[in-house]
C-alpha cells in the first residue's frame, strides 16, 4: 500500500484505533468522562484527517476500498453524527446502572462498520462493513439489559439481521457465479456480456442484495424490526441506527447503482420505485396509528427513506446532490429529535409516550422549541434543513420528470404533517393537570441539541457552502 | 433597504416582545403596538412620496433589494414593491395595528409568544407580497403558515385543534402543489433557455405548449384558491375563522386570504396568460357558485362568527370572478373588493370578538335587543354590515360593482348569478342585525358601549370604508400601471398564441 493511500484511509484507521485505544484505557482506569472524552478526541483526530485524505483522493485502497471525495463526506457525516450521538448518550448513561464505558467501545466500532460500507468498492468489503456495523448494534440495541423492552429489541434487530445478511450472501454468490468478480468496477461490464443461462442468475441475486440493503434501510416491506427496535434501544441508539446505519448503506446502495448503472436495468428501477411508494405511504400511515413518540419517529423514518428513493430513482445529475443533501438534513433533525427523548428520558423510564410532551413548552420552552424546530424540520418548513431537503428532492424528481412518484411524495408528506402536529400540539397544549415529573437538566446533551438547532437552521437558510462540498463529489 | 426594513422591523419587534413579556405583558403589547405602527407610517409615507408621479414612470418596479442567496441554483432575496404590493403591505401594516388592538383584553396567557407569532405572520404575509424570486415567494408563503398555526391552536375557542390542523394541511397540501409546479416551471424555463432562474420577470414568458401551461398554472392556482378560498376547496376557512382569537380571524379573513388573489393577479394570470385564458370559464363559473353558496350559507348560520366567516367565501367569489373575468373594470373591481372586504370584515371579526368578551357567546340566539345597552357599538356593527352587503358610498360596493360591470361584458348569466349573491347578502346582513341588535333585550343585558380602544379601532375602519366608497381614485391610480402591465402581457401572449395556431 502506498503512503497516498494510507493518508487517504487514515480515517478509517484512526476510526479503527480509537475503540482500540479505549479498550485499553477502561482496562486500566474506568471514568465516564475519560471514556467520552477519549472518543470526542479520537473522532475529531478522524474528523480532522478527513482534509489531508481528500488532498490524496481519489484512492483506491487495495480492491476492497475506494477513498474518493464521495466516501470522504459521508465519512464527515458519520463522524460527526457519532460525535453528537456520544454526547447524548453521555447524559443518559450517567442515570442507568450499567457499565458505562463499553458504551463508546460499541459505537465506535459501529460508525467504522458504517464508514466501511460508504468506501466500499469490492463484495468483500461491503459485507465487512455490514456486519461489523451489525454485531455492535445487537449489543447497543440492549445496553440497558435490565429492560425487557430493550432485551427484546436486541433479540429481534439480531434474528433479523443476520436473516438478511443471510440474503444479502446468497444474492452476493449468485452474482459472483455468474459474472465472475466481486468488484464493483468490473461488474458492470461483465454483466453487460453475460448471456445464457448465467444471466437468469442476475436478477434473483440482484433482488437478494436489494432485500438485504432495504432491510437495513428499513424500507416497506422491509422495516418490521423498526418501530420496537426504535423502541426498546436507547433513544442515543435508535438515533445512530436512524442515521449513521442507514446513512453508510444509502452511500454503498448509490455507489453500487452507479457503479452498475442500474438505472438502465428497468426491473430494478421498478423494484426500487415500488419500494419508494410503498415506504412513503406505509410510513406514513402508520405512523398515523401511533401515539409513542419513539415509534413515531421509527415510522417517520422509513417514510424520509422512502423521500430519499424518489431522488435516487429520479437519477439525473440531481439525484446524488439531492440524496446527500437530504440525509445530511435528515441526520441533523433525526438525532435532534431524539436528541430531545434522550434529554427527557429518566432512569425508569424513556420519555416516549405523548404524554411525556404535553405542555412541555410552558415548563421548558428551549426543548419544547428545539423539538418544534426538528418537527418542522421533518415536515419540511422553510428556515429549517428538512425544506431544503424535500425542495431538493422534489427538484430532482421534476429535472426527470417523475410526476407519479412526486405525487405521492406530495400526498404522503401531508400525511406527515398530520402526526407532526399531532406533537407539536402536544408540546404547546396547555396542562391544567400536575406536570410530568421533569428530569434533571443535562448540560452535554443540551448543548448538543444547540448546536443541532442552530445546524438546522444554518442548513435551511444558507446551505451554498455544503453544497458546494457535496457537489465536489460524485460517486466513482 | 425599506422593503427589507419592513420585514426586519416587524421580525425584530416579535422577539422583542417575547422577551419583554417575561416582566411585562403591558409593555410586550405596546412594544407590539409600536412595532405595527412604525410599519404602517413607514408604508404611508412610502405611498405618499411615490404617488402619483414615480408610480407613473415606474418601469419595473417602484423599489427593489436584489441579494444574492444560491447563486448556483438561481435563486436570490429579492424583494420588489409596485403599486399592488404597496397598496397590500399598508393594508397589511394597518391590520396588523388594529389586530395588536384587538387583543389587548382578550389575550391573557402566553402574551409574549402571542405577540411573537403574530408580529411573524405579518411578516411572513409582507414576505408573500413583496417576494419577487419564486423560491423567496414559496419560502415566505409555507413560512407564514406556523404562526398562523399556533394562533389558532394555542389561542383560539373550543374546537381550535381541530381547525388549526385542518387549516395547515389545506394549506400545506395546496403549497406543495404549488412547489411542483414551480419547480416545473424552473426547469421548463431551463430546458427553453438554459438559464437557472426563480427570477420572476424572467419566468414570465416562458413558452410552453398550452397542455403543459394548464397543468403547471392548476399547480398554483390550486394552491391560491385554497387560500382564498374558492368553492369547493373552502371547507378549512369556516373552522379556522371560527375557532381563530380576533386576532387570528381578523389577519385570516383581511390578509391571509388576499395572498391567494394576490397570488392570482401576480403570478397565475402573468405567468400562463393563455392556460389562464383557457381556464377561466371554469373558474368564473365555480366562482359565481361560491358567491351564491356563501351567501346562503351565512345566512344559514347562528353562530355569528361563523356568519361573517361564510360571507368571506361569498365576497373572495366576487374577487375570483373579476381576476378572471380579467377586463379593466373587473380587475380594478377585484382589487377594490380586495381591500375593502379586509377592513369590513376585518372590522366585523373585532367586534364580534368584543361582544364576545362582554357575554361570552356567539350564539344569536343569547343576543336580541343589544342596541338598548350598547347603541354606539350597534350602530357600528350595522354600519359595517351594511359594508359588507355592498351598500352604495362604501368601499365593497365600489368593488362589487365594478366587477359586475366588467363581468357583464363577458358573460350575462355570470352577471345575473353574481347579483343574486348581492341580493342573498342582503338577507345574512338584516339578520345579523335584526337577529343580534334589533327587539327587545329578553336576555336582560346590561353591557358597557365601545371603549376608548375600540373607537380607536373602529373610526378609521369607517373611515377608510368612506373613502373607498367615495373617493377611490388614489387606490386605482396606485393599482393602474401594475394592471396596465398585466393586460399587455395577457395581450401579447393572445397573439402570439392565435399566430401559433395559425
Amino acid at each position: 500500500m502506498s503512503g497516498a493511500g494510507l493518508v487517504a484511509i487514515l480515517p478509517l484507521l484512526l476510526l479503527a484505533g480509537t475503540p482500540v485505544a479505549l479498550m485499553l484505557i477502561i482496562s486500566v482506569h474506568r471514568s465516564h468522562r475519560s471514556a467520552l472524552a477519549w472518543s470526542l478526541l479520537g473522532l475529531a483526530a478522524s474528523f480532522a484527517s478527513l482534509r489531508s485524505a481528500s488532498g490524496v483522493a481519489p484512492q483506491q485502497v487495495t480492491p476492497l476500498l475506494v477513498v474518493d471525495q464521495y466516501a470522504l463526506v459521508y465519512f464527515g457525516m458519520i463522524i460527526a453524527a457519532t460525535a453528537a450521538v456520544a454526547g447524548l448518550a453521555y447524559g443518559y448513561l450517567e442515570q442507568h446502572a450499567v457499565e458505562k464505558e463499553e458504551f463508546y467501545i460499541l459505537l465506535l466500532t459501529a460508525a467504522l462498520g458504517a464508514a466501511v460500507l460508504a468506501a466500499s468498492s469490492h463484495f468483500v468489503s461491503f459485507f465487512l462493513g455490514l456486519e461489523i456495523l451489525s454485531i455492535s448494534l445487537y449489543a447497543l440495541n440492549a445496553y440497558i439489559y435490565s429492560r425487557k423492552t430493550a432485551l427484546e429489541a436486541g433479540i429481534k434487530y439480531l434474528v433479523l439481521a443476520a436473516a438478511s445478511a443471510a440474503f444479502l450472501l446468497f444474492g452476493m454468490a449468485l452474482i459472483y457465479a455468474a459474472v465472475g468478480t466481486m468488484e464493483f468496477s468490473r461488474m458492470a461490464s461483465l454483466m453487460m456480456e453475460t448471456a445464457g443461462p448465467n444471466r437468469t442468475l442476475l436478477l434473483p441475486g440482484l433482488a437478494m442484495i436489494i432485500t438485504g440493503m432495504a432491510f437495513k434501510l428499513a424500507l416497506v416491506p422491509f422495516h418490521m424490526w423498526t418501530p420496537d427496535v426504535y423502541q426498546g434501544a436507547p433513544p442515543p441508539v435508535g438515533a445512530f441506527i436512524a442515521t449513521v446505519s442507514k446513512g453508510g448503506m444509502f452511500a454503498l446502495l448509490l455507489r453500487y447503482f452507479y457503479r452498475l448503472e442500474l438505472h438502465n436495468y428497468a426491473p430494478v428501477v421498478v423494484i426500487f420505485t415500488i419500494i419508494a411508494i410503498a415506504s412513503m405511504l406505509g410510513g406514513n400511515l402508520l405512523a398515523l396509528l401511533q401515539s409513542n413518540v419513539k415509534r413515531i419517529l421509527a415510522y417517520s423514518s422509513i417514510a424520509h427513506m422512502g423521500y430519499v428513493l424518489v431522488a435516487f430513482i429520479a437519477s439525473g445529475v440531481l439525484a446524488v446532490e439531492a440524496v446527500t443533501f437530504y440525509l445530511v438534513a435528515y441526520f441533523v433533525t433525526i438525532i435532534g429529535a431524539f436528541g430531545v427523548v434522550t434529554v427527557l428520558s429518566h432512569c425508569e423510564e424513556d420519555a416516549e409516550s405523548l404524554e411525556a410532551y404535553r405542555g412541555l413548552f410552558w415548563r421548558r420552552p428551549a426543548l419544547a422549541g428545539v423539538m418544534t424546530a426538528m418537527l418542522l424540520s421533518l415536515t419540511g418548513i422553510p428556515v429549517t434543513a428538512g425544506f431544503i431537503g424535500k425542495f431538493y428532492v422534489v427538484a430532482a424528481g421534476a429535472a426527470s420528470s417523475a410526476w407519479a412518484l412526486i405525487l405521492i411524495l406530495v400526498v404522503s408528506s401531508v400525511i406527515g404533517a398530520f402526526y407532526y402536529l399531532r406533537v407539536i400540539f402536544a408540546l404547546y397544549a396547555d396542562t391544567t393537570q400536575e406536570p410530568a415529573e421533569v428530569p434533571p437538566r443535562v448540560a452535554f446533551g443540551s448543548s448538543v441539541l444547540v448546536v443541532l438547532t442552530l445546524l438546522l437552521i444554518w442548513l435551511g437558510v444558507y446551505p451554498a457552502p455544503l453544497l458546494h462540498v457535496i457537489r465536489a463529489a460524485l460517486p466513482g | 433597504m425599506i422593503l427589507v426594513w419592513f420585514i426586519a422591523i416587524l421580525l425584530a419587534g416579535g422577539v422583542v416582545c417575547w422577551v419583554v413579556a417575561r416582566w411585562s405583558a403591558p409593555a410586550c403589547r405596546w412594544i407590539a403596538l409600536a412595532t405595527t405602527v412604525a410599519d404602517f407610517v413607514l408604508s404611508l409615507v412610502f405611498w405618499i412620496r411615490c404617488y402619483p408621479v414615480r408610480l407613473l414612470q415606474q418601469q419595473d418596479w417602484l423599489r427593489q433589494v436584489n441579494w444574492t442567496w444560491f447563486p448556483e441554483a438561481g435563486i436570490h432575496f429579492h424583494l420588489a414593491i409596485d403599486g399592488l404590493s404597496l397598496l397590500l403591505v399598508v393594508l397589511t401594516f394597518f391590520l396588523g395595528i388594529v389586530s395588536v388592538l384587538a387583543s389587548w383584553n382578550e389575550i391573557r396567557v402566553g402574551v409574549g409568544f402571542f405577540h411573537l407569532n403574530l408580529l411573524w405572520v405579518l411578516a411572513g404575509i409582507t414576505g408573500v407580497f413583496l417576494a419577487v424570486d419564486l423560491f423567496l415567494f414559496y419560502f415566505a408563503w409555507e413560512l407564514m403558515l406556523i404562526p398562523m398555526y399556533f394562533l389558532i391552536a394555542i389561542w383560539g375557542h373550543e374546537r381550535r385543534v381541530y381547525a388549526a390542523v385542518k387549516f395547515f394541511l389545506f394549506t400545506q397540501l395546496s403549497g406543495l402543489l404549488m412547489l411542483v409546479s414551480i419547480l416545473a416551471l424552473y426547469f421548463i424555463h431551463h430546458r427553453a433557455t438554459g438559464v437557472y432562474t426563480f427570477e420572476y420577470s424572467e419566468l414570465i414568458g416562458t413558452s410552453m405548449p398550452l397542455h403543459v401551461a394548464i397543468w403547471v398554472m392548476l399547480g398554483f392556482f390550486i394552491a391560491f384558491a385554497v387560500k382564498l378560498p374558492m368553492v369547493p376547496v373552502h371547507t378549512w376557512l369556516p373552522d379556522a375563522h371560527t375557532e381563530a382569537p380576533t386576532a387570528g380571524s381578523v389577519i385570516l379573513a383581511g390578509l391571509l386570504l388576499k395572498t391567494g388573489a394576490y397570488g392570482l393577479l401576480r403570478f397565475v394570470l402573468p405567468l400562463f396568460p393563455a392556460a389562464a385564458h383557457w381556464f377561466s370559464p371554469i373558474a368564473t363559473i365555480l366562482a359565481a357558485i361560491g358567491i351564491i353558496y356563501g351567501a346562503v350559507l351565512a345566512f344559514g348560520q347562528t353562530d355569528l362568527k361563523r356568519l361573517v366567516a361564510y360571507t368571506s367565501v361569498s365576497h373572495l367569489g366576487f374577487v375570483l370572478l373579476g381576476i378572471f373575468v380579467g377586463n379593466k373594470l373587473a380587475l380594478e373591481g377585484a382589487l377594490i373588493t380586495i381591500i375593502a372586504h379586509g377592513i369590513s370584515t376585518g372590522a366585523l371579526f373585532v367586534l364580534v370578538g368584543s361582544l364576545q368578551e362582554r357575554i361570552h357567546t356567539r350564539e344569536m340566539d343569547r343576543m336580541g335587543g343589544l342596541w338598548q345597552t350598547i347603541p354606539r357599538f350597534s350602530g357600528a356593527a350595522m354600519f359595517f354590515a351594511m359594508a359588507s352587503i355592498g351598500l352604495p358610498g362604501l368601499g365593497d360596493f365600489v368593488g362589487e360593482f365594478l366587477i359586475l360591470l366588467g363581468t357583464y361584458k363577458v358573460s350575462v348569466g355570470l352577471t345575473v348569478a353574481a347579483s343574486i349573491g348581492v341580493l342573498a347578502s342582503t338577507l345574512y346582513g338584516l339578520k345579523f342585525i335584526q337577529r343580534a341588535f334589533h327587539g327587545s333585550n329578553v336576555h336582560h343585558w346590561e353591557l358597557h358601549d365601545l371603549f376608548a380602544r375600540e373607537v380607536v379601532i373602529i373610526a378609521p375602519m369607517i373611515a377608510i370604508l368612506l373613502w373607498l366608497g367615495l373617493f377611490p381614485q388614489p387606490v386605482l391610480n396606485t393599482f393602474a400601471p401594475t394592471m396596465n402591465k398585466l393586460q399587455q402581457t395577457a395581450a401579447q401572449q393572445y397573439q402570439a398564441v392565435d399566430r401559433g395556431q395559425q
